[in-house]
């Protein structure tokens, strides 16, 4: 085993205290070959001193790289790096199996979900799925009704969000089943990882996390229509000015295709082109990262510039395949989730390998009363956000927002969930005072064409605040590499 | 197995753009070099005004409501981010073009014109005095050389390469051009003699601004005339800023474009590289200078507009209304 480069007098994590909270290093359990141990071990040999300098250095090649989001505030964009935390979170092979096992369920189920909903409407006659829940649902397409999809896939690409309570056990907190971002970070931190941290890397048995890209390909690829021979795959972008883009140009170019804008396509006799320098060029799979409501200006937001007029005409005559399909927005919904286990079980006979988030549905009756009763101890959230807005923590919260959220609640029930206060695991995490535990959670990526895969690992997003719960990086979140032990073998 | 590439129109306007901007970042460095060579005691103000009237920049220059003296020709090019045509602000729009490049562009490109971007964007106002400024535009051209040789090693060649090649010789040939004009903005005061040894320092002074002294050197006659330098300028043949010589690689792209990459849509532009070429040797340069040396400049300028037009019209998105905008910034 190679020993790291420098040496510190003292142990940084001598003073590192994680609380009553599952700490996602420190906390031992099975099945990690040592690995755990020895990479807190390698920390420390670092010292903090070193630690600070390599992580600085670290964070200014994130800048030189433009590896960037963009906030908007006051009509000023500023760019951003996503801070990066470079003590890794580390997830034993054991553990890693019930997540990706996990994964894949909730996956199936989605899809078996949206499929029936556009369909047959097996699940709601059944009763099991309440039927406004669906068609009052805003992201409820008509268009996608009697629609068939390859493989019935609708959600090619998921991003589920899961937290780990005290106990260790894994839940799962929201699923992404629209236009999930973040997966950029996953493989840019690992290769940050390398280049700062190669004494941290040695000898570790990693799942690798950088086949991303040509297996985004490849189903892209699968789910573009029939007799297609060699497919042409673009990644479509809202442009420059997308919080995102960095990741879209992350995953055009490990794709391999054009990142095109909307002004680059054009719909002509109900197909799709992009304008190139030698004339029109057939496109036939559309990974899209724009929201179904700026598609298409002919069938969607008339004010939309993003889109393509024509659009959704080209891909109901199964000239072009988009990806994710329109209308998923109805399953990723957060009252939709409440009943995820049951929809498990409905359409896959299995129980959920992940668990939900105990959830109180305000549009019902009885979960209005339960939350209004108890708001002090719950975490309050609208149905319809994303990126950790409009959230209301009770614990955390002054009596004023407490009474702001009631009102809300009591306004619009129907727009709202609560949910119990879970303590999230900690992770050790450089900070200005050293090493101190922060909450993190992880999201990883599934992608679906003909069958599901998911990449090992994750993105893990820490909240850079001392006993802060909201990791989203518009609110102040950092992330860090989140690392798959190959197997449980011990290490050296 | 690999396969034939293809080109988004709104990327080969990109890479043009983002290729005319660099160049002119560096050129314009050259010129505010070669204008602190030309002050002469007491003449300051004129020397530099000269400047905005060779970038026909009077109207601009006047609307930030700056008086015309030294200082503010210095601020006006290289701090003032609101003037579109200064470097702070060129850099900005090379930068804007990058980013919507980065699909396209190799990582090292990028990673050197953001750190190229901060670094001019952050240009203090005493880096603009006394023996600083020469260092200062060292380091711009510098900056730029490092692009094009980042651009150069790491760029693949399809047809992106060729269209970021056009954008920074259509940009060079012009600035060479302007490069020229200056000295002709610049009477010499004096008496005869003082005149003539101040006019060969000064034609010097333009062909150290274009790096091309020393190779000036081993093809002029002892007794150079401002006739030879013109000549060198505008028609060497194996001189990187010629005029001339832009055109023959301008030429070179656009001939790949058509036989490698079957873009038939290069037949204008190749028209008009054609006439640029038999204008420009048409008359001996002496009749040249004698019938107006910044007319006939003013006319290649014209040209090549004209030439940039083509490929735009042919390749780029007319159809939108941004390009529009971007040739207003242009002209």
């Amino acid at each position: 085993m190679p020993e790291p480069a420098t040496t510190a007098a003292s142990d940084p994590f001598a003073s590192f205290d994680p609380g009553q909270y599952f700490c996602e290093l420190t906390t031992l359990r099975q099945g990690d070959g040592g690995a755990l141990s020895e990479v807190r071990r390698r920390i420390g040999a670092i010292g903090l001193d070193a630690l600070r300098a390599r992580a600085l250095a670290a964070e200014n090649e994130l800048i030189n790289l433009g590896i960037t989001f963009t906030v908007y505030s006051n009509a000023s964009a500023i760019d951003r790096i996503l801070p990066f935390d470079c003590i890794p979170r580390v997830l034993t092979a054991p553990e890693w199996d019930v997540l990706e096992r996990g994964v894949k369920q909730r996956v199936a189920a989605l899809n078996a979900l949206l499929h029936d909903i556009y369909h047959d409407r097996k699940i709601i006659k059944d009763g099991v799925l309440p039927a406004d829940l669906v068609f009052g649902n805003p992201n409820y397409r008509p268009e996608m009704e009697g629609f068939p999809v390859r493989f019935g896939t609708y959600v090619h690409i998921c991003g589920t969000d899961i937290v780990r309570d005290p106990e260790g056990k894994f839940l799962v907190l929201e699923d992404n089943a629209r236009t999930p971002s973040g997966v950029s970070y996953v493989v840019e931190n690992r290769h940050l990882m390398a280049r700062t941290f190669p004494d941290l890397l040695a000898g570790m048995r990693l799942r690798p996390v950088d086949d991303y890209g040509r297996r985004l390909l490849e189903a892209m690829t699968e789910i573009a229509p029939e007799g297609v021979d060699d497919p042409q795959v673009v990644l479509l972008s809202p442009g420059i000015y997308n919080s995102a883009y960095f990741e879209h140009v992350f995953l055009a170019r490990e794709m391999g295709v054009p990142l095109v804008e909307g002004g680059d396509l054009v719909v002509e006799n109900d197909k799709v082109w992009m304008r190139t320098t030698g004339g029109h060029r057939a496109v036939h799979t559309i990974y899209r990262r724009i929201g179904d409501d700026f598609l298409d200006p002919t069938v969607f937001r008339p004010d939309s510039m993003l889109g393509v007029p024509g659009l959704i005409g080209a891909w109901r005559k199964g000239n072009v395949s988009l990806a994710n399909a329109v209308g998923t927005g109805v399953a990723d919904d957060k009252a939709v989730y409440a009943y995820m286990p049951r929809i498990i079980r409905y359409y896959l006979a299995e129980d959920a390998i992940l668990s939900n988030v105990e959830t109180h549905i305000c549009r019902e009756k009885e979960g209005l009363d339960y939350t209004l009763a108890n708001m002090e101890h719950l975490v309050v959230k609208p149905v319809g956000e994303s990126g950790g807005y409009g959230i209301t923590i009770g614990p955390r919260a002054t009596k004023a927002e407490i009474d702001a959220a009631r009102d809300a609640v009591k306004a619009d029930p129907d727009n709202w969930i609560s949910q119990p206060v879970i303590d999230l695991s900690v992770a050790p995490t450089l900070t200005e005072t050293g090493i101190r535990p922060r909450h993190l959670d992880l999201r990883p990526f599934a992608v679906t064409g003909k069958e599901t895969w998911v990449l090992p690992g994750g993105l893990s997003r820490v909240a850079l605040k001392e006993g802060s719960l909201v990791v989203n990086s518009s609110q102040g979140g950092g992330s860090k590499d989140t690392w798959v032990l190959a197997d449980e073998r011990r290490m050296g | 197995m690999l396969r034939r590439t293809f080109l988004l129109s709104r990327y080969a306007e990109g890479l043009f753009w983002m290729g005319r901007y660099l160049e002119r970042v560096e050129n314009l460095a050259r010129l505010i070099d070669v204008t602190q060579s030309f002050e002469s005691p007491g003449r300051e103000d004129e020397a530099w005004f000269a400047l905005i009237r060779i970038n026909a920049d009077e109207e601009g220059f006047a609307a930030r409501g700056m008086t015309a003296d030294a200082d503010s020709v210095k601020r006006f090019y290289l701090l003032d981010h609101q003037n579109q045509t200064s470097i702070p602000a060129s850099l900005e729009a090379a930068r804007y073009n990058a980013r919507t490049l980065r699909p396209l562009i190799s990582t090292e490109m990028w990673r050197q014109l953001n750190i190229f971007h901060r670094d001019m964007t952050a240009i203090r106002a005493e880096e603009l005095q006394g023996d600083r400024l020469s260092a200062l535009c060292t380091r711009i051209k510098e900056g730029a050389q490092a692009q094009t040789g980042i651009t150069e090693g790491t760029f693949y060649r399809d047809q992106g390469y060729y269209f970021y090649q056009l954008g920074r010789l259509i940009e060079r040939a012009d600035q060479t051009t302007r490069l020229l004009d200056i000295r002709y903005h610049l009477l010499v005061a004096g008496g005869r003699e003082e005149r003539r040894l101040a006019e060969i320092t000064q034609w010097g002074g333009v062909l150290r601004a274009a790096a091309g002294y020393h190779a000036f050197r081993r093809v002029a006659r002892p007794g150079f005339t401002p006739e030879d330098v013109a000549t060198f300028l505008l028609l060497d043949r194996q001189f990187p800023r010629s005029v001339r010589c832009c055109l023959h690689e301008i030429d070179a792209c656009l001939s790949t474009l058509r036989a490698e990459h079957f873009l038939r849509g290069t037949g204008p532009a190749l028209e008009r590289v054609d006439e640029l070429r038999t204008a420009l040797t048409a008359r001996p340069v002496p009749d040249i200078i004698a019938g107006g040396l910044h007319e006939y400049l003013d006319a290649v300028q014209r040209d090549l507009i004209l030439l940039a037009g083509e490929i735009g019209t042919a390749f780029f998105r007319d159809w939108r209304p941004l390009a529009a905008v971007q040739e207003q910034l242009q002209s």
